[in-house]
């Protein structure tokens, strides 16, 4: 009893030593606070703008059209040949309904065709869809701006952007014909009339794609109950890896089929968002680094000038070990400091722009590229919170090791000599 | 004058090296800070450049001339006729360095096998090289031969995807004036590779006189492409063409062509300028911390000048040469580091690991860091000039000590 007693008499003796010890210079310390203060707060920020900017290019990108998950054939993700095709797609479609839970599915054909109104022509990617159930895996069905998405499966309809619509100089019940190849690599062609117009913002799916439905689709292309993808798409980004789990006995029962994920599917947004990370990890870095400096700096000098009260401790009979962990105990407490105060003020600059939104200029023209709309919204998370300030943290105390380390160098007789 | 200025300065220049570790942490902290600006400038520079470059090659030049609606409905319905006399005379002039014009339609390619949607190019082969088409980037077969020239060349993607080859015929099919679909069959005679693979999918060469008969439009163009000897201050082209050009006709810039590459431009001046000053405020805690450390140790000192007549002024002055020689060396140190670092890559850095991410953003997989002058000025002012400032508190406090209470502290 009596000893634990000591002990933790002697731990508090410590607490009070360090406190007492940084605030012996009161503005050095503030100073040195304030450089980690200011990197925190810059840190959180910066951090969660990141994650918020990177979920809303992943969302947007993937709910627009491609989902999460897709079922193919394998190969076909490269050379998209019309002949690579998956077999009795509406009745796989309706398995991997049955068989996973909490996902939607909805099955494509997808062909390229020149499409031609009675003034003009042009090259546009043909999808053929289920109706009942694009809804669930696109937003393209809601971004219907005039007349009505489609609703049955055989009839000869299309659904057209909004940038075609204009340059096709074609609305609503105006009528469409199409050319291309079919699945035998026959002479595919048809009249379709056009019942709705969606504007995605895209301009790439505003200007180059058309859907129509899947049973037209199969019938017109000689797809014999044959498609191409089936997409699935989750609630959550984070059940991505159950999906797959899930889908992959299901898929295993047909030869050749591959099931895909977001960041197969589109390779490039991955790699952006890496790139990306990994600049914003160079400037952490550089900024991390300069407030460990000036950590460094500061214990330096708190020991340096500390040099005559040491070796009076040391000559007292305290052990080097223990003035180590008191210099170590100090740079602790002034961190964590910048630590708490950092990341409170990190915590309201971010709290605000996730609710007003933040925009730079410029934003409107780059976020386009990267289907984000002109404002983002940092997303305020534990992660983004804590992973700055903590990393800062761990190399401010590390920083004061070197200063620490010297004590053991330091001879009780000579260091009580020196001014 | 000049002596207490030599005394000044030997002054600071020891005072500095007194606590030598403290005075190398500095240095090496400004070193390291002013290393990263001018290191991630460039090689943002670098990035930047590369999708301006690219950009105008993709444009191509600095200077386009369509009808007005085409590049709202880039159909053949919005031609212009090949450019008369006047304007003529401004293409052939000084400040142009290669011109052409260009028939560009969309349409549609097919092979026995496969078809696609692509970008119909009718060119004069000499006039797209001079504007910047590398013939050496066809690594199969040859570029086309004159403008009258029977075959056509793909990208290498655009071959895959067709199951194609060197030597096999195409079907091109795009749409005439009257809304006529027109096809024509094409030998293939070069494949051709680009840095961004959405160009191979898409972009398809043939001879304009070909393409023109194909079409039906006489000598009628789609385009005028115009190159200038300065890719950043293409305005003065744009209004010498302006002047001359029918009524009828857009004259743009690649600026106002590709408002994101104009942006980007922007966007990255003013990156520059925040990040430097981050990098700074997150030195200056530290600048001011060591000086205000070397005025409180040396207070006794102080006082002592100052009882011995030395002005606070002076004292003022002495405290900011010391800062000033930090700086500059810091800035020397970061500088040299900063040369040292880009100069070795100058032949690129290889992130082909995330090619694909940068062809979203329009670069390319080679990462050529660009040094450019203003940037290191700018980076080196902003040291000095904020350096100098936050150097003032601590010197401007060092004057305020009175001299009796200096001298008794211990």
């Amino acid at each position: 009893m009596a000893s634990t007693q000591r002990q933790s008499n002697a731990v508090g003796l410590s607490f009070r030593l360090a406190w007492r010890n940084i605030w012996r210079h009161k503005r050095r310390t503030w100073l040195t606070a304030l450089a980690m203060i200011f990197s925190n707060v810059l840190l959180v920020f910066m951090i969660s703008l990141q994650f918020g900017s990177y979920e809303m290019m992943i969302n947007n990108s993937l709910r627009m059209l491609s989902g999460q998950v897709q079922v193919q054939m394998d190969g076909y993700l490269d050379e998209q040949k019309m002949r690579q095709v998956i077999a009795g797609i509406d009745h796989l479609a309706g398995a991997i309904r049955q068989r996973v839970k909490g996902v939607n599915v909805a099955a494509r054909a997808s062909a390229f065709v020149l499409v031609s109104s009675e003034e003009r022509s042009f090259g546009a990617q043909l999808l053929g869809v289920q109706p009942g159930h694009e809804g669930g895996v696109s937003t393209i069905p809601g971004l219907v701006k005039h007349g009505r998405y489609l609703d049955d499966t055989g009839a000869a309809e299309i659904v057209i952007g909004s940038v075609m619509a204009r340059n096709l100089k074609v609305g609503v019940g105006d009528e469409l014909t199409f050319l291309g190849s079919g699945r035998d690599g026959s002479f595919a062609a048809g009249v379709l009339t056009v019942v709705g117009v969606f504007h995605s913002g895209s301009q790439d799916l505003d200007r180059g794609l058309a859907e129509v439905p899947l049973g037209y689709f199969q019938e017109a292309f000689a797809m014999r109950g044959s498609g191409h993808v089936i997409a699935l798409a989750t609630d959550e980004l984070d059940s991505v890896s159950a999906t797959l789990a899930a889908l992959g006995p299901v898929i295993a029962e047909h030869d050749g089929l591959v099931a895909l994920d977001w960041e197969e599917l589109m390779p490039g947004l991955k790699q952006a968002i890496q790139a990306d990370m990994t600049s914003a990890w160079f400037m952490y870095g550089v900024l991390i680094i300069l407030v460990a400096f000036s950590v460094l700096n500061t214990q330096l000098m708190s020991v340096l000038e500390r040099t005559r009260e040491f070796g009076m401790i040391m000559a007292l009979g305290i052990r080097p070990r223990k003035l180590v962990s008191l210099v170590l105990l100090e740079t602790l407490m002034m961190a964590l400091l910048g630590f708490l105060i950092g990341m409170f003020l990190g915590f309201l600059v971010t709290a605000y722009y996730a609710h007003t939104g933040f925009a730079y200029p410029g934003m409107d023209e780059m976020g386009a590229k990267f289907n984000l709309p002109s404002v983002i919204y940092p997303s305020l998370g534990p992660l983004g919170l804590f992973l700055g300030p903590s990393v800062v943290l761990v190399f401010c105390v590390l920083a004061a090791l070197y200063p620490a380390m010297k004590l053991y160098r330091l001879r009780p007789v000579e260091a009580m000599r020196s001014v | 004058m000049a002596l207490a200025v030599k005394v000044s300065s030997t002054m600071a220049w020891r005072n500095l090296w007194r606590n030598y570790r403290r005075t190398l942490i500095m240095l090496l902290a400004i070193a390291v800070g002013v290393w990263a600006m001018i290191f991630l400038t460039a090689l943002m520079r670098g990035m930047v450049d590369d999708m301006v470059k690219q950009g105008i090659r993709a444009l191509p030049g600095h200077v386009q001339v369509h009808a007005h609606g085409y590049r709202d409905d880039p159909s053949v319905n919005y031609c212009l006729s090949a450019p008369g006399d006047v304007l003529l005379n401004v293409l052939r002039g000084q400040q142009i360095k290669a011109w052409t014009g260009r028939v560009k339609v969309p349409a549609m390619i097919s092979s026995e096998y496969d078809n696609r949607g692509i970008t119909l190019l009718g060119v004069d082969d000499e006039g797209e090289i001079a504007l910047g088409f590398d013939r050496s980037k066809v690594f199969e077969g040859r570029f086309l031969n004159g403008v009258d020239d029977q075959g056509i060349v793909i990208g290498r993607k655009l071959m895959e995807r067709l199951e194609t080859r060197l030597g096999k015929r195409v079907v091109v099919m795009s749409q005439g004036p009257d809304n006529d679909i027109t096809e024509r069959g094409f030998r293939i005679v070069g494949i051709y590779r680009a840095e961004l693979e959405s160009i191979e999918d898409n972009v398809v060469y043939a001879g304009i006189g070909v393409v023109q008969q194909m079409l039906g439009i006489g000598s009628d163009i789609s385009e005028i492409a115009v190159l200038g000897f300065d890719y950043q201050s293409p305005e003065r082209l744009v209004s010498q063409i302006r002047s001359v050009a029918p009524d009828e006709l857009e004259v743009l810039s690649w600026l106002e062509l590709d408002p994101y590459l104009a942006t980007m431009m922007e966007v990255m001046n003013g990156f520059v300028l925040v990040w430097m000053v981050v990098i700074f405020l997150a030195l200056s805690f530290g600048l001011v911390n060591t000086l205000m450390m070397a005025v409180f140790e040396r207070v006794r000192e102080i006082g002592l000048m100052q009882a011995l007549g030395m002005r606070p002024s002076a004292i003022v002055f002495q405290i900011l040469l010391e800062s000033l020689i930090l700086l500059s060396l810091g800035l020397l140190l970061g500088n040299l580091l900063a040369v040292a670092t880009v100069i070795p890559l100058k032949d690129g850095i290889d992130i082909s690991v995330v090619s694909q991410g940068m062809e979203m953003m329009g670069a390319s997989s080679v990462l050529y860091p660009v040094l450019l002058w203003p940037d290191l000025l700018l980076a080196n002012i902003v040291v000095i000039v904020l350096g100098i400032l936050t150097s003032s508190l601590p010197a401007w406090h060092a004057a305020q000590y009175r001299p009796v209470e200096a001298l008794t502290k211990a």
